[in-house]
């Protein structure tokens, strides 16, 4: 005697993500991953190749021949990149001005947009929701429409002189970068366990001790996400730089680029090894700091 | 060593909502309050007044005499323990338990001999160095408790501590955390919607609904004589069995109609249910605990039988009686229409009742509940 069992159709509950990664990681999968990043590498894999070639070569054929003859390399672009001077600065100097600019114009806007983003998590106050939309807000305002009334406000007795340069620079960066610095932040600190906040407060704490004391340490991936995006931001950044720099000597190594093809447009051969050398901090930073920034790219959009 | 003076206190949201209408309650010196009622009775809005987490909106709260309305939670030396035991995650147990007395600039030598001594109490020695993740739920509660006794403060708030743990451990810890709070003496303020907590716990137990204190007495006494309906049947497993009866006076005795069946009170039983004298011809509910049936008793009511529970120590059964429920519902007093309700009989192991019998069973007259229709207010001696 046979029975039939009717079993009821199992329920897949995974997760969208879950079934995408598991696609992904089947051998079809893999090759079409893999083709896609050789695709986005192509560029990039072309300008390092086109560094290392010689000036005669990479204006007279495509960096693909250099494959025909590999052993056809040499380090003049790079030293002629390390060598050149705009109005008798080198471009090391440039390079340190760029970490002068880049450091402090990562931090500031994220330590103060921490402390906002706590205040409009955990304090009460009147007006609190209508000032964090209108600063959200902010985030449409095209970077481009505040350059000349902050350069006009830069320039106007209302600031200090002792601050031009590049600290412009850096309160320029700070400014730009707060609505979507608190707006992140917000969302991450906002998220944390109301009840973790209230048991500090019934224990003691003041609301300057809990922020230091337990919303920092539990906020590190979404601030060091944060930091990674703002000092990549800064770090590329040409237009700001040279709007408020004011002199060459607090330019950053964007400017000093810029200048290779525009001093000297038959030269672009400099550029090539030039991008490489602003490359190669960001990736280290990034390549250092990655597993923090994929986890704060998700901050706050799941738990655990 | 304190005490907690409500004043009609109230609390009212922006949207208008009325959480709490208006309490009087008062906690004396090393007292175990418990405050129990349904979820949304504004019990935990009540604590968290206490706490200073929430803003009062009207009246007065006072801790040791002492009006604290406008003062933050860290001026109240109050210590709270929380449903999710809101541990520092970042912390190591040590630091939790020693982060309100670092706060306060305690003594190093001081705040690691009274970290030991917690840590010692509650058995947390091994996992000190521990974060609050590693540690299973029963040590993440003891470490919640740990960081509230270390401090030695005023009050102790506690917003069930236990919810989170399984039954086992929720057993075990509820006779800790008593014992725990007898040999500190600390005036302790426990919420809960758990009545048999409220009732194995607490000194005094509070009753809440809606915001309303609808009894604060000692557990014995809300259970042996409820002020109203919604306590009598919120208190208690199994639930008190409430059925719609009629009054009708002979003499002396009272007589209870319910349904075609008819309940004698005479003697002490009619002198306790001496109000039910102005209810002469009106309906009423008659209430009854399940262990006043079918054992002592003076009155019999027959019934059929639904269905047994087998316990162990007692045999729970289900009848059917041919009289209307009446139940206590948010908007006051509800009457079944049904003509028959289910009630509960706690009888013998060893009975030999079967589903599907008719069995008589006897009515202890003196244990026996009559409240109003209209408020739901126990009518007694009057």
């Amino acid at each position: 005697m046979t029975a039939t069992i009717n079993e009821a159709p199992p329920v897949d509950v995974t997760p969208l993500a879950t079934k995408v990664a598991r696609k992904a990681s089947s051998p079809t999968g893999r090759a079409f991953v893999w083709l896609l990043a050789a695709l986005w590498t192509v560029p990039t894999m072309g300008l390092l190749i086109s560094s290392f070639r010689p000036e005669k070569d990479i204006k007279t054929t495509g960096w693909w021949t250099w494959f025909t003859e590999p052993t056809n390399v040499t380090l003049d672009n790079y030293s002629g990149v390390l060598k050149h001077q705009v109005g008798g600065i080198p471009f090391s100097s440039f390079f340190w001005n760029t970490v002068r600019i880049a450091i402090p114009a990562a931090i500031i806007p994220i330590v103060i947009a921490a402390f906002a983003a706590y205040a409009f998590s955990w304090m009460k106050f009147k007006g609190r929701d209508v000032l964090f939309v209108v600063i959200v807000g902010l985030m449409v305002v095209p970077l481009q429409m505040c350059l000349i009334p902050l350069l006009k406000f830069f320039g106007s007795n209302f600031f200090p002189d002792a601050f031009e340069g590049t600290t412009t620079i850096w309160i320029a960066h700070a400014i730009f970068g707060m609505p979507l610095a608190i707006f992140l932040l917000k969302n991450f600190i906002g998220s944390l366990p109301s009840e973790v906040i209230e048991a500090a407060r019934v224990d003691g704490a003041t609301h300057l001790t809990i922020f230091m004391k337990i919303v920092l340490p539990l906020s590190v991936p979404a601030l060091a996400s944060l930091a990674i995006f703002q000092f990549l931001w800064v770090w590329n950044d040409l237009l700001v730089a040279k709007v408020f720099g004011g002199g060459v000597e607090n330019q950053p190594m964007t400017v000093a680029l810029v200048d290779m093809v525009g001093n000297k447009g038959n030269e672009w051969q400099l550029l090539t090894a030039g991008a490489f050398v602003t490359m190669i901090v960001p990736l280290i930073v990034f390549l250092s700091l990655q597993r923090f920034f994929v986890r704060g790219l998700l901050a706050g959009s799941v738990k655990g | 060593m304190s005490t907690l003076r409500m004043n009609n206190l109230q609390k009212r949201y922006d949207n208008g909502f009325e959480a709490v209408p208006g309490l009087d309650l008062e906690i004396h010196d090393g007292e175990f309050l418990v405050l129990v009622g349904p979820s949304g009775c504004g019990k935990s809005t009540v604590l968290r007044m206490v706490a200073g987490l929430e803003d009062i909106s009207g009246g007065e709260l006072l801790i040791d005499e002492v009006v604290v309305n406008g003062m933050g939670p860290q001026q109240r030396d109050i210590a709270m323990v929380f449903q999710s035991y809101a541990l520092y995650p970042n912390m190591t147990v040590a630091d939790n338990i020693a982060f309100a007395m670092k706060l306060r600039k305690t003594d190093k030598t001081e705040m690691a001999a009274k970290v030991a001594e917690v840590a010692d109490l509650l058995e947390l020695t091994a996992v000190l160095d521990r974060k609050p993740g590693q540690l299973s739920g029963g040590q993440r509660q003891r470490v919640a408790m740990g960081r509230a006794i270390v401090r030695n403060p005023k009050l102790f708030l506690m917003d069930e501590p236990l919810s989170n743990l399984d039954a086992k451990l929720r057993v075990q810890t509820r006779a800790e955390i008593s014992k725990l709070q007898r040999r500190l003496g600390v005036t302790t303020m426990y919420v809960t919607h758990d009545q048999i907590e409220a009732m194995t716990m607490g000194d005094r137990v509070a009753v809440l609904r809606r915001g309303v204190l609808m009894q604060c007495a000692s557990p014995t006494d809300l259970y042996e004589t409820p002020q109203n309906l919604f306590v009598a049947q919120f208190i208690g497993s199994p639930s008190m069995n409430v059925v719609r009866g009629t009054v009708s006076l002979s003499g002396d005795d009272i007589d209870l109609k319910v349904g075609a069946q008819s309940i004698r009170l005479s003697g002490e039983a009619a002198a306790r249910l001496q109000g039910l004298r102005a209810y002469d011809g009106r309906d009423i509910a008659v209430g009854i605990r399940s262990e006043a049936l079918g054992g002592d008793g003076t009155a019999i009511v027959e019934v059929n039988v639904d269905l047994v529970e087998m316990l162990g120590s007692e045999l729970l059964v289900h009848c059917t009686v041919e009289a209307p429920a009446v139940r206590a519902i948010d908007s006051g007093v509800e009457i079944s229409d049904q003509r028959e309700s289910t009630i509960v009989a706690s009888l013998d192991p060893r009975h030999p009742v079967k589903v599907g019998d008719r069995v008589q069973l006897t009515v202890d007259t003196l244990r026996m509940h009559a409240f109003d229709l209209e408020t739901g207010d126990a009518i007694g001696r009057q």
